[in-house]
């Protein structure tokens, strides 16, 4: 009984059903295991936390620079900046909006240095599903091949205040 | 301190024959009381978040949906809780070991603290200085006393572990039990030792964000915080789930006779959540900055998954051991005859089944396929968060707890309940309502919807973006799922209020039965028996059910785990 106090030696091993239970939950657990280092070898998708670390002044003038170079348009204020052909890009969130708004081309590797100024956001890409915390003081590298083309919206989701539900921002990957 | 005196210190439970000494059962009372008196406050939040999600309805504006989201979660995932578990404390050390607490003093000081710490919190919260969330995320700043507020009531905690961990050491010394501790006082121990652990990482989260919020440090690191705040939050459900399955080795003694199978096997998964479930903050961590790969993937497999592997044990033997109860009372039918045999109508049994049900089904499998090192890029800070841990700590511990109040209520306030049919039902208007809402919200977090945010629809934003409108609909079944919970928690709250503070009393005799007297019998004879067949085997009755069950749950958690990982695989490419 769970409540009554059990006497003498009670240590015994597992046997029968319970035994067989404990096996195959243990090989699961291995399998479940395996799979993650399996995947960081093999697979296509991983979170590697790449990062250093970046004065939030520093990183907000890097965005300028980067927007400065490749500035082609303007959707709604946020500058759009165009990188057909690889390499670093950037882009910074803060209260309450992702800047600046991302041209890449289908098949290239970017890397995407991802950053904020004030608070904690989160960088979430859909319909795709992709989402990375974003933290002050930290140059979250991601590197990403877009393998599909499209207009992927930007939206966070790290609770960043009061207006967090207003900030959004775009990447568009053309064929 | 002293052994037994002369005076009247103590009833005998005509219903367990338990010692029952009145100064811890005022402390459980005292304890269960402000427990449900904060779940009423998070029940009131739940259901004004819920229609607020509830993207037709809306119910709350911006500032008040992020407050009031701030107050439901520490409410919820604190307050009621970690006051119910005060109270599972003080019954698993005095009441099952048959001894006094170690300190009167402690326990009024620590009770006074947490009741203290929980009122400020709640003032600063709903006064609107501390919009901050639950977890209060660095450089977010709360006013300098939501910290003070909830660090005064983990500290209270703190002294109610160390009263716990005193009585216990009394009652050894003393020789008020022979044998070992029963296996219910193991798991409370587990989820003692577990809080301990947790309220420290809080510490070190809390205590310098206090300080830098009045100005004397400087502004905490981000990264550094969220591991040091996880080191609190993820473990903190450890407690729960160790406090939980106690309640469900506890809930199956009483309402179906089970003895454990084997204690051996139940103590030994309770020790592999002391050693591995402290490093689990990392599940939190998947997709941040500034932690490794190596780093990511032994931490939040908990080493290995072997904690994960303890509840894998404690879901076979807990169903096994009442499929054997259920069998030697002569429930012997083909492969589920037991099963449909349990006491269905009980609500302490329905509560704890369906408990188990929803937590191992929808919370572990979903917990453990989310907690993947990659397959977290596609769940992190989506809905599919909320939906496995409302799974978890709602369908699981809190209903489990709410099973727990069905026999609470009579055994130790002893009063009887009103309404006893409405109490029968109770269990499955909730279970409903939470498994609707928590799949609500995990299938919209496959539409990438975001949690913790007021507006799916982003109106105002100025770039425009917004969900596929079958999103909305399972925000829908959110909403709907949120007001059938809510609905049979206000039942449950009103009946355990009716009767704990107004019920019929019973004093001197037993605990009224929710059961049929036939069953009950069967029952009160298995635990009579059990008692002194204690050592002896009669494990060869088989379990061929149970072993049916978990075996189907092993394939659930197989095919979801696979479909997460196929799913993954559509993704960008990213390194």
């Amino acid at each position: 009984m769970s409540i009554f106090s059990p006497q003498g030696n009670w240590f015994r091993y597992p046997e029968g059903g319970e035994r067989m239970w404990i096996g195959l939950a243990l090989v699961w657990c291995i399998i479940m295991f395996i799979a993650m280092p399996f995947w960081h070898f093999f697979g296509k998708q991983n979170a590697t936390g790449e990062s250093y670390t970046v004065e939030a002044r520093d990183f907000e003038e890097r965005v300028d620079r980067f927007v400065e170079a490749n500035q082609v348009d303007e959707i709604e204020g946020v500058p759009v900046v165009e990188v057909p052909s690889g390499g670093d890009i950037y882009l910074l969130g803060r209260m309450w909006q992702w800047e600046p708004v991302l041209k890449l081309q289908k098949g290239e590797t970017y890397r995407l240095h991802v950053s904020s100024t004030d608070l904690q956001h989160g960088l979430s890409i859909l319909p795709l599903n992709i989402n990375f915390q974003v933290l002050p003081g930290y140059d979250h590298v991601i590197t990403m091949t877009t393998t599909t083309s499209g207009t992927f919206d930007i939206i966070c989701n790290e609770f960043c205040g009061v207006g967090h539900h207003w900030m959004t921002g775009r990447i568009i990957v053309e064929e | 301190m002293n052994s037994q005196s002369a005076t009247v210190d103590h009833r005998i439970c005509n219903t367990t024959g338990l010692t029952v000494f009145f100064r811890s059962e005022f402390f459980i009372k005292i304890n269960a009381v402000m427990g449900v008196v904060f779940l009423l406050v998070g029940a009131i939040a739940a259901i004004l978040l819920a229609l607020t999600r509830w993207s037709a309805v809306m119910f709350l504006d911006e500032v008040w949906f992020y407050r009031i989201l701030t107050l439901h979660g520490v409410n919820m995932l604190v307050f009621w809780i970690i006051f119910i578990e005060m109270a599972i404390l003080y019954f698993a050390s005095s009441t099952l070991l048959n001894t006094r607490i170690f300190s009167k003093t402690l326990a009024h000081i620590s009770f006074v603290m947490m009741v203290v710490g929980a009122l400020i919190t709640n003032y600063i919260i709903l006064d609107g200085r501390a919009d901050v969330l639950l977890t209060s995320y660095v450089p977010l700043q709360a006013h300098p006393l939501f910290y003070v507020g909830i660090l005064l009531f983990a500290v209270g905690a703190l002294l109610v572990c160390f009263n716990y961990f005193a009585t216990l050491y009394i009652a050894k010394k003393n020789k008020t039990y022979t044998g070992s501790v029963p296996l219910v006082t193991f798991a409370a121990t587990t989820a003692a030792i577990i809080a301990v652990i947790a309220i420290l990482h809080g510490a070190m989260a809390l205590v310098p964000s206090f300080l830098w919020s009045v100005g004397l440090m400087a502004e905490p690191d981000a990264g550094v915080y969220r591991l040091l705040w996880w080191g609190l939050g993820h473990q903190t459900q450890q407690v729960n789930v160790a406090a939980m399955v106690g309640v469900w080795y506890f809930m199956a003694t009483m309402t179906t006779g089970a003895k454990p199978l084997n204690e051996t096997v139940c103590r030994g998964a309770f020790v592999l959540y002391i050693l591995f479930i402290n490093i689990a903050s990392a599940h939190h961590l998947l997709v941040d900055p500034g932690v490794s790969t190596e780093w990511k993937i032994w931490n939040t497999s908990y080493a290995m998954y072997l904690a994960v592997l303890a509840s894998m044990i404690h879901g076979y033997t807990v169903p096994a051991s009442m499929e054997v109860a259920q069998r030697r009372k002569g429930f012997t039918k083909g492969l589920f005859g037991w099963f449909a045999k349990l006491p269905w109508k009980d609500p302490g049994f329905s509560s704890v089944a369906l408990s188990a049900i929803i937590f191992g089904f929808i919370g572990g499998i979903t917990g453990v396929t989310l907690g993947t090192e990659q397959i977290n890029i596609m769940a992190h800070n989506t809905m599919r968060i909320p939906g496995h841990f409302h799974a978890t700590v709602v369908g699981g511990t809190t209903l489990a707890f709410m099973g727990l109040c069905y026999y609470l209520v009579p055994l130790i306030f002893q009063r009887d309940f009103y309404l006893r049919s409405w109490a029968r039902v109770q269990p499955y208007i909730f279970a409903i309502g939470i498994t609707m809402m928590s799949l609500g919200m995990s299938l919209a977090g496959t539409y990438g919807v975001p949690r913790r945010t007021y507006d799916s629809d982003f109106t105002g934003a100025a770039i425009e973006t917004g969900f596929d409108p079958v999103a909305h609909i399972l925000l829908g079944v959110l909403g709907i799922g949120g007001v059938i919970a809510f609905l049979g928690m206000m039942l449950f709250i009103g009946l355990v209020v009716a009767a704990a503070f107004f019920g019929p009393p019973i004093k001197d005799r037993k605990m009224p039965t929710w059961q049929d007297e036939k069953s009950q019998k069967m029952t009160d004879d298995l635990i009579n028996r059990g008692y002194e067949e204690e050592g002896k085997h009669y494990e060869h009755v088989k379990t061929p059910g149970t072993i049916a069950l978990v075996l189907i749950f092993l394939l659930s958690f197989v095919i979801y785990y696979f479909a997460n990982w196929a799913s993954l695989a559509d993704l960008w490419f990213l390194n």
